[in-house]
């Protein structure tokens, strides 16, 4: 399975939703996903890749981790991936 | 002041997972305390308890419940749901707005912490789940009752070890005697059964093999159980307006701090407790028909217990009950006192004192009719419950029948 694959999977269980219904436009507003939901998202992508995401809730936007939607997470999670190896 | 009454009643603990069921279970003298098993049971030295069997969480709470409700959680829940049902209270308004919930817990969520720490020690692990802290603060079952019962009153945790649940109560009915809440949801719970948390208790060498027993002569330490206890404490009138089922009545309580030593018992903090519990409620010693014991198996407590009783009491020493049913359902620690009181209920409301099994033998250090091994009829019209801490931290409740 893709990296964007996996990603989605991951989007969409903590959204509830099939992975069908999380599009890379979509923003974690568009669907449901509160701060404790994104918090719990980056942690289960990080056990999914091994790798340590960037990123502090008290300011999401300080890090150059971009969380504005779901094509920004998948293309920052492949340039994590890409840089662990 | 106002008057308080009990409306409402829920557990879930070795003996049963409802009110109903411990009842009839402490009616029939049953022991709920039996092998352990958890992970790594097989390196604890200690491996009986209380423990609640039979219990799904999964179906009972959903995912995202799930990752934030510890186990001492998921007691707590499971019995507040029960209290406030039988109550019939629904918590809204003004009436939403000033009431609480005030609970009682030595460890909170001791299972998250002992998950978590193997998680990062022993597997290596560097990463825990972002809920460890909201899953594990000692609050979060007070936390949780207050969000799913529309409580938003004051609502705290009160931690004073095996004592932890009187003094919950004992808040509650402050809050509601001196009417500033109408109603209060209280009680305790604790789940300390796991690995850490029983190891934990070994080092201090007072638990027992094999059984807990309670004043009888070749007892030889306490043994540990699990769950919880929530009762609904509200204002009398208020209960009487909606045509509220009452359970009893508080009357009174005391708190005293032996101010000696951090785990052997005193007589004296202990006496001093149930004497201002009296007190409190304007009642004679000779009113009081039976007593909950802490009651806790050790050598020391169910001794100095006893001289306690026998000075606060006098000769009617000799003619109360005083049983503990941590023979039965183990010792809750922090949600000990809350499950105990059900056995008061029992003997106010329905006229049976539970019974203290397990006793074998006689101890003239322990000579008062502590109800062996038998359930009695008798009617009731006052009862106090006793919990004596570690830290020498005592509160007494006094329940009256209505």
């Amino acid at each position: 399975m893709s990296i964007s694959d996996r990603v989605i999977n991951i989007i969409a269980e903590q959204a509830v939703l099939e992975p069908s219904d999380v599009t890379p436009d979509s923003t974690l507003e568009d669907l449901g996903i509160d701060s404790l939901g994104l918090v719990e998202s980056i942690f289960a992508i990080e056990e999914e890749f091994d790798i340590t995401v960037p990123f502090n809730a008290n300011e999401p936007t300080a890090s150059d981790f971009d969380i504005s939607n779901v094509a920004a997470i998948i293309a920052g999670i492949e340039k994590l991936v890409s840089e662990k190896v | 002041m106002k008057r308080v009454v009990i409306t409402g009643a829920g557990t879930i603990n070795s003996l049963g997972h409802s009110v109903p069921d411990t009842l009839e279970a402490m009616r029939e003298g049953r022991c709920g305390i039996s092998e352990l098993e958890f992970r790594d049971v097989d390196r604890l030295s200690i491996k009986i308890g209380g423990q609640v069997r039979g219990f799904e969480a999964e179906g009972r709470f959903n995912r995202q419940q799930m990752t934030l409700y510890d186990r001492f959680t998921q007691f707590t829940l499971t019995a507040a749901k029960e209290a406030i049902d039988q109550s019939g209270i629904v918590f809204s308004g003004d009436l939403a707005a000033r009431s609480g919930v005030v609970l009682g817990t030595a460890g909170g969520g001791v299972s998250t912490w002992d998950d978590n720490y193997r998680s990062v020690y022993e597997d290596g692990k560097n990463r825990v789940h972002p809920f460890v802290v909201p899953k594990l603060m000692n609050n979060a079952a007070a936390s949780h009752v207050s969000m799913e019962h529309n409580l938003k009153g004051p609502s705290f945790t009160v931690s004073t070890a095996c004592a932890s649940s009187n003094h919950a109560m004992a808040q509650a009915f402050q809050l509601v005697r001196s009417g500033a809440a109408p109603a209060m949801v209280t009680g305790g719970a604790e789940s300390m059964l796991c690995f850490g948390g029983v190891k934990a208790w070994e080092g201090l060498r007072v638990m027992s093999k094999d059984a807990c027993r309670p004043f009888s002569a070749n007892r030889n330490g306490m043994v540990q159980g699990e769950g919880a206890g929530i009762f609904v404490f509200e204002e009398y009138e208020h209960a009487r307006a909606r045509g509220a089922d009452i359970l009893c009545e508080v009357v009174g309580f005391a708190m005293s701090s032996d101010a000696a030593d951090i785990v052997m018992p005193s007589k004296q903090g202990a006496s001093r407790a149930m004497a201002g519990a009296l007190a409190d409620a304007r009642l004679n010693a000779s009113d009081v028909c039976y007593i909950n014991a802490h009651g806790t198996g050790t050598a020391a407590n169910d001794k100095t217990e006893c001289a306690a009783v026998a000075g606060v009491f006098g000769p009617h020493a000799d003619d109360l009950m005083i049983s503990s049913t941590k023979s039965m359902h183990g010792h809750l620690i922090g949600g000990t006192g809350a499950v105990e009181l059900l056995a008061c209920i029992m003997a106010l409301r329905d006229g049976v004192i539970a019974p203290t099994i397990g006793y074998e033998e006689p101890d003239p250090e322990c000579a008062l009719d502590v109800v062996p091994n038998e359930a009695r009829d008798a009617k009731v019209d006052v009862a106090l419950s006793n919990a004596f801490a570690f830290g020498g931290l005592n509160a007494v409740l006094a329940l009256k029948r209505i």
